[in-house]
């Protein structure tokens, strides 16, 4: 029987929440790892009770979990995130250099084909790959040695590496995006990388209107019968590339305001997608108050508001970058966890929306597994 | 025997309740407390101190009977009633409040 298994990352723990295919009552297990960040879990698509959980402390430092149960029990695997060689510099707030220097994983992303490869994207940013399901991690790192690293510069949250696609028509090519460095691509499975940025303005932070990096790319995503198409939520600006990210163009259109972090494709429509807009970069709310996911089915500019079962007054919680997520079954369900502690999900591709939970931590991570 | 009580959360993370009894080679210091927790528990690997240098995490704090020994070198001895078990070390985490 189909179910529905959404791994919830949040502020003070992990939180699993099962279903079956009606999505309509929803069990809730946790809290997992109580009182630890939980910044991303992700489950393999070759085998989904293969979990792998980033768990993070200011006090503790980074614990990397894994499950072969579906999330029922937990193993630490091994949390040593080493950069390759001498690590260098980058640029600091003040455009100084600063030493590279290690802080947490913010994103987990499984192997297409293979259960124990996992990806990691840490802050500071850079790329890990484990090849024996976590237990030893070596960064790939042609990504910070491709010639910009020591240009790239945190944005307020981090210099994270948040974002990881893996093309799943070509095992050699994957896509990654760091705030605020911008996205690159490799087409070589990770030994070497090119930035992606062209087309992307930044005129508030980038004065040469052709800079290579330093964009504040917040979330790329990709619908997997399409790679060759990138959608991008930028830190202003929702964009879409139509050639691998070789160039963007700008698809806001009539948003109420391009400045956001997620964006999702629709499971069975490469030109539908999701985004929720925020007010601004100061302002880390919707705006009017008002929660609404926008849903475009022409692949950007032209969006229409889904505010259906969503609060529509004196609401001011925010929609993190990785706290969306959608699933396989048709029509295909929305999920978002906000900083309110809610997460809310649609059965039918965003037309209407429930909450499924409402007092959780604050929602730092949604992924959603479609279990046959 | 060294006693050594932990924070809650690397409690959890090493499943266990209680204090730590371990056994430590030669004269006890903190270095050498440290090499066998982690080698009792490597899931605690990083948590405490850094992979690499060894250095503490900062917002960790080491206790030893009624003194705080955190910044104390790693390769002195620790308090004989530490060493002789009759008083525990404490790794505690910094309080945070707001």
């Amino acid at each position: 029987m189909t179910a529905i298994r959404a791994l919830v990352g949040t502020r003070k723990g992990a939180f699993v929440l099962t279903s079956d295919a009606r999505r309509q009552k929803w069990d809730v297990s946790g809290p997992h790892f109580a009182g630890w960040e939980i910044y991303h879990v992700k489950g393999s698509p070759v085998d989904p009770n293969r979990l792998y959980a980033s768990q993070s402390s200011s006090w503790f430092g980074q614990v990397i979990q894994r499950s072969n149960d579906g999330g029922k029990t937990w193993e630490p695997v091994d949390n040593k995130f080493v950069y390759d060689g001498i690590p260098g510099t980058h640029l600091w707030y003040d455009g100084t250099p600063h030493p590279w220097e290690f802080k947490r994983v913010w994103h987990l992303e499984p192997s297409l084909t293979d259960v124990d490869t996992v990806y990691a994207g840490v802050e500071d940013a850079a790329l890990f790959r484990s090849t024996d399901g976590g237990q030893s991690w070596h960064e790939l790192s042609g990504l910070r040695g491709h010639g910009s690293g020591k240009f790239w510069q945190p944005g307020a949250g981090g210099m994270c590496l948040h974002t990881i696609l893996l093309d799943p028509s070509n095992p050699q090519r994957m896509f990654i995006a760091i705030s605020a460095a911008g996205a690159f691509r490799t087409d070589d499975g990770g030994t070497t990388w090119q930035p992606i940025n062209r087309g992307l303005k930044s005129p508030y932070v980038l004065p040469d209107p052709d800079a290579e990096v330093g964009h504040c790319v917040h979330r790329i995503a990709m619908h997997p019968s399409n790679p060759n198409v990138l959608f991008m939520q930028k830190h202003w600006d929702v964009m879409r590339s139509d050639n691998a990210g070789d160039l963007w163009q700008e698809v806001s259109g009539n948003l109420p305001t391009d400045f956001g972090f997620p964006i999702e494709v629709h499971a069975h429509e490469a030109e539908t997608i999701y985004v929720v807009p925020i007010k601004s970069d100061s302002e880390h709310f919707p705006p009017d108050g008002k929660l609404r996911v926008y849903r475009s089915r022409t692949g950007g500019n032209d969006w229409e508001a889904l505010t259906n079962g969503l609060p529509q007054s004196d609401c001011y919680v925010n929609v993190l970058r990785n706290a969306m997520a959608i699933d396989q079954l048709d029509p295909c369900g929305v999920y978002f966890g906000t900083t309110g502690g809610q997460v809310y999900g649609s059965a039918n591709s965003g037309d209407s929306w429930a909450p499924i939970v409402r007092d959780l931590p604050p929602v730092l991570s949604v992924e959603v597994q479609t279990l046959a | 025997m060294i006693r050594l009580e932990l924070p809650l959360h690397l409690r959890m993370l090493a499943q266990v309740t209680g204090e730590v009894r371990l056994d430590v080679e030669g004269e006890p210091t903190q270095r050498r407390v440290l090499d066998a927790l982690e080698a009792r528990f490597p899931m605690l690997r990083g948590t405490i101190r850094d992979h690499t240098t060894h250095e503490r995490r900062p917002f960790l704090r080491f206790f030893a009977c009624e003194q705080d020994v955190s910044h104390e070198s790693p390769d002195a001895p620790l308090p004989a009633s530490v060493a002789q078990g009759a008083e525990p070390f404490l790794i505690i985490g910094a309080l945070a409040g707001g």
